[in-house]
């Protein structure tokens, strides 16, 4: 802390690693919807194509106009992380250029204009190609989003568990590509990244529904995507408890650091506790009111209650912040298990008594957003687990930073700051806007009938009864 | 790095992000042209109108135009990444602006038409703002670029005058888009757009040539020695004749049965193509001017390799369902239904 105010350096580190943070953070809440949220699109289409159920039609296009506004969000501040590298991050290009440059590129070719292509043709596509080519745009913009994090992921897996390349002269060289793409924890993290956003998207769908049902929308199309959305995470949670298990052994055996700081483990012990809550302190290096079951994170970690779990003393300067990884960790479990709780009870529910109580309804609406939480919660905890490395082992991300004046970043930080905070409140209000509309709208598909922009544009009012043209 | 500067794979390299870097310009040119373009008196009628016409022209093709910006950056990533780190760190607070601007002219397409109506208006302004953002950071972006990064009263004005000349130049291609997708009214708003910013791209490509020369003794060799001087005359010849034949087409719309409607656009491309000749044969085999040329900055030969057989394979997929999605969307300009 002393060193930032007599060392200008270290100021424009502090604040490359908040604006990194801050773009990282607001880009990836509109991936992690889209992703997943592409494939349900597919489905919807696939749905109507069979069943010709116009339900299923007025589900994709509600969906499909949120589809393109988070998209457009997730685009424009892509781009932005593809220019941070350069700008606030120059060292690492300069070291491990080889590694990233071509999976990054790679992601541009196979991914970036594929989505941006088809996704006109989806959206405004569909009186001028056929079905069938609209099925398939569609199945492409799908392809394209996974495309895309698969790239991304398998480089930031690489960056946690980096193998395949040599140093000469303080540059990475890459001896297998092989290698490089499929590092160890690439596919822990890939299926881990997909299945989080198959949550996110399906409590994003489910929530905004419940909304819709709950403000008296009695239209069936609000009621199946409720019902569909509250399948698909009730079937997707566990699956991501038991990935996410395997991921923690993973991280386990090539990151103990992280480990050790997710488990707030000070000392190296054997039959380690399962810490539920504490107030970690790194002054003292240890917990305050902890709350703990005896030896259960031995068992999870080792598969045995008295296995040895290395502690955080054996990384001296070389662990991360201990606190906000432990947090972090606790916020994904937590949330979690009330995306588990919350989808088994509306599938119970849907099965068993073929209603929907209000109170669960409710809860349901609360969850809107419980993704984007877990995610960003999960996301911390990769990310700070890592540091004080970029890429474990081989570079700091100290050694990294920019030589740009701190001031030149405080602007930049500045202006992200003002535009993200504002673009969130718009996306939000937004999708209200556009989740009212719907709720008002009469069964007829007015979204698709010739009538006038600004008609479209009004909300109309519960009173007022309209008709198609 | 370790590559001998006769390898050909730096040179493959930055004629493709030389190609990217073109299309871009073209491409995202037009829409960000059209943004720029719009009109923000919100008193008048027609505007709104007219609003709504020229963002549908853009609508199906921003996205994938913006594409080519990622993939040009993403080579010099690639191909360069101490170039890029350099260029970048430079180019600091003018990159955050276009990223800015990007953003804004981004979402505000996608808002303006799933906001409430009371707001549409404001984001059409938030378009256009966000358009001339990008545009005036680009041509500072490039100025700062070819003058090398001086830091004098010469490195800065020539910026500024190079942001000027860009946006001009957007402007200029974006109207003759217009003038291409539009019919009516509006068409010939736009052939008057386009007349105003051809005289001003006009001018601008004069006084940065006149700059180049007189201010850059080794751009003036490169150009004025023998034989390259038998190139830069009728090339000049053929920029005068572009100028003056568009001027003149302009001056006629709306023409009979919107004969040449295309016409403009196409001498645009070529004036673009031209312009950006000039320049990418000024700076070769630079990445940054006399200081670092492509084979110094160049990646290692094994990553450039593995990234030549994917472009080499997937490009020309690129390319055709670009070409296909141009297809489904030609013809005048309609609305837009989704």
């Amino acid at each position: 802390m002393l060193d930032i105010a007599t060392d200008p350096n270290e100021l424009s580190f502090m604040l490359s690693r908040i604006q990194f943070a801050l773009n990282i953070s607001f880009h990836i809440l509109f991936p992690t919807i889209n992703i997943a949220l592409s494939w349900m699109l597919l489905f919807f289409k696939i749905r109507y194509s069979q069943t010709q159920d116009e339900t299923w039609m007025r589900i994709y296009r509600f969906w499909v106009r949120i589809f393109a506004l988070s998209f457009a969000i997730g685009v424009v501040t892509g781009i932005t992380m593809s220019f941070q590298f350069g700008t606030n991050w120059p060292g690492y290009m300069e070291t491990v250029g080889n590694v990233a440059g071509p999976l990054l590129g790679y992601e541009v070719l196979t991914a970036f204009f594929l989505e941006a292509s088809f996704l006109s043709i989806m959206l405004f596509g569909g009186e001028r190609v056929s079905q069938r080519v609209h099925t398939a745009a569609t199945l492409f913009v799908a392809i394209g989003t996974s495309m895309s994090a698969f790239w991304i992921i398998a480089l930031n897996s690489w960056m946690h568990t980096p193998q395949g390349y040599e140093m000469i002269d303080g540059v990475a060289y890459v001896t297998s590509w092989i290698e490089v793409i499929f590092n160890p924890s690439m596919p822990y993290r890939v299926i881990h990244m997909l299945l989080a956003s198959a949550l996110t998207a399906a409590f994003f769908v489910a929530g905004i529904s419940a909304y819709r049902v709950y403000k008296g929308d009695s239209k069936s199309s609000a009621k199946i995507a409720l019902k569909f959305a509250l399948v698909v995470a009730a079937i997707a949670m566990p699956l991501q408890l038991f990935i996410g298990d395997l991921h923690g052994l993973n991280t386990f055996k090539y990151q103990p650091a992280k480990v050790a700081a997710m488990e707030g483990a000070w000392q190296t012990e054997k039959g380690l506790p399962l810490l539920i809550f504490a107030i970690p302190d790194e002054e003292t290096r240890k917990n305050n009111f902890e709350i703990a079951i005896p030896k259960l994170a031995s068992l999870i970690l080792t598969h045995d209650k008295n296995g040895e779990v290395k502690g955080l003393n054996e990384f001296k300067g070389e662990h991360p912040p201990v606190a906000p990884v432990f947090y972090s960790f606790r916020i994904m479990i937590g949330v979690g298990l009330l995306m588990l709780t919350c989808a088994w009870l509306g599938c119970y529910f849907f099965v068993y008594k073929k209603q929907f109580p209000s109170w669960l309804l409710k809860s349901t609406i609360l969850m809107t957003f419980s993704g984007w939480v877990a995610t960003l919660a999960g996301w911390y905890v990769t990310e700070i687990g890592r540091q004080p490395y970029l890429v474990t082992g081989l570079l700091r991300t100290r050694d990294a930073v920019t030589n740009t004046p701190s001031e030149h970043i405080a602007i930049s930080l500045t202006i992200y700051i003002a535009v993200y905070t504002f673009l969130l409140f718009a996306y939000i209000s937004t999708l209200f806007v556009m989740t009212h509309r719907a709720i008002n709208l009469e069964q007829k598909d007015l979204a698709r009938s010739d009538m006038k922009d600004d008609q479209l544009l009004e909300i109309p009012n519960n009173t007022q009864t309209r008709s198609a043209p | 790095m370790n590559i001998p500067d006769n390898d050909w794979l730096p040179a493959v390299f930055l004629g493709l992000m030389a190609l990217s870097f073109l299309v871009y310009a073209i491409l995202d040119g037009y829409d960000l042209g059209v943004g720029v373009l719009l009109p923000s008196d919100t008193a008048q009628e027609n505007n709104q109108q007219h609003r709504d016409m020229m963002i549908y022209s853009i609508g199906p093709f921003w996205d994938a135009n913006e594409t080519w910006l990622v993939m040009a950056i993403g080579l010099l990533l690639i191909a360069f990444p101490s170039a890029y780190s350099i260029i970048l760190q430079a180019l600091y607070l003018p990159t955050a602006l276009m990223l800015v601007g990007l953003i804004l002219r981004g979402v505000s397409f996608d808002f303006r038409t799933k906001a409430p109506s009371k707001n549409k208006t404001k984001w059409d302004l938030a378009f256009k703002a966000g358009s001339l953002l990008t545009t005036l950071s680009q041509g500072y972006m490039l100025g700062r670029y070819v003058t090398g990064f001086e830091n004098t009263t010469f490195g800065y004005g020539f910026s500024i005058l190079a942001s000027i000349c860009v946006t001009a130049g957007y402007s200029f291609i974006g109207a003759a888009w217009l003038v291409m997708r539009t019919e009516g009214k509006l068409q010939i708003k736009a052939a008057r757009w386009a007349i105003y910013c051809n005289t001003l791209m006009a001018i601008g490509i004069i006084a940065v040539c006149l700059t180049n020369l007189f201010f850059n003794k080794a751009i003036m060799d490169k150009w004025l020695s023998f034989p390259q001087v038998f190139v830069m005359i009728p090339m000049s010849f053929l920029l005068i004749f572009l100028f003056s034949s568009i001027h003149l087409y302009l001056t006629k719309v709306p023409t009979k049965n919107d004969v040449g409607c295309w016409f403009p656009f196409v001498c645009a491309t070529l004036i673009f193509i031209l312009s950006f000749l000039g320049l990418a044969y000024s700076f070769y085999p630079y990445i940054i001017w006399q200081k670092i040329t492509i084979w110094e900055a160049a990646s290692a030969r094994n990553s450039l390799m593995f990234i030549f057989i994917g472009a080499v394979i997937v490009l020309p997929t690129i390319i055709a369902y670009t070409i296909f999605s141009y297809r489904v969307f030609w013809g005048k300009t309609t609305k837009l239904n989704y």
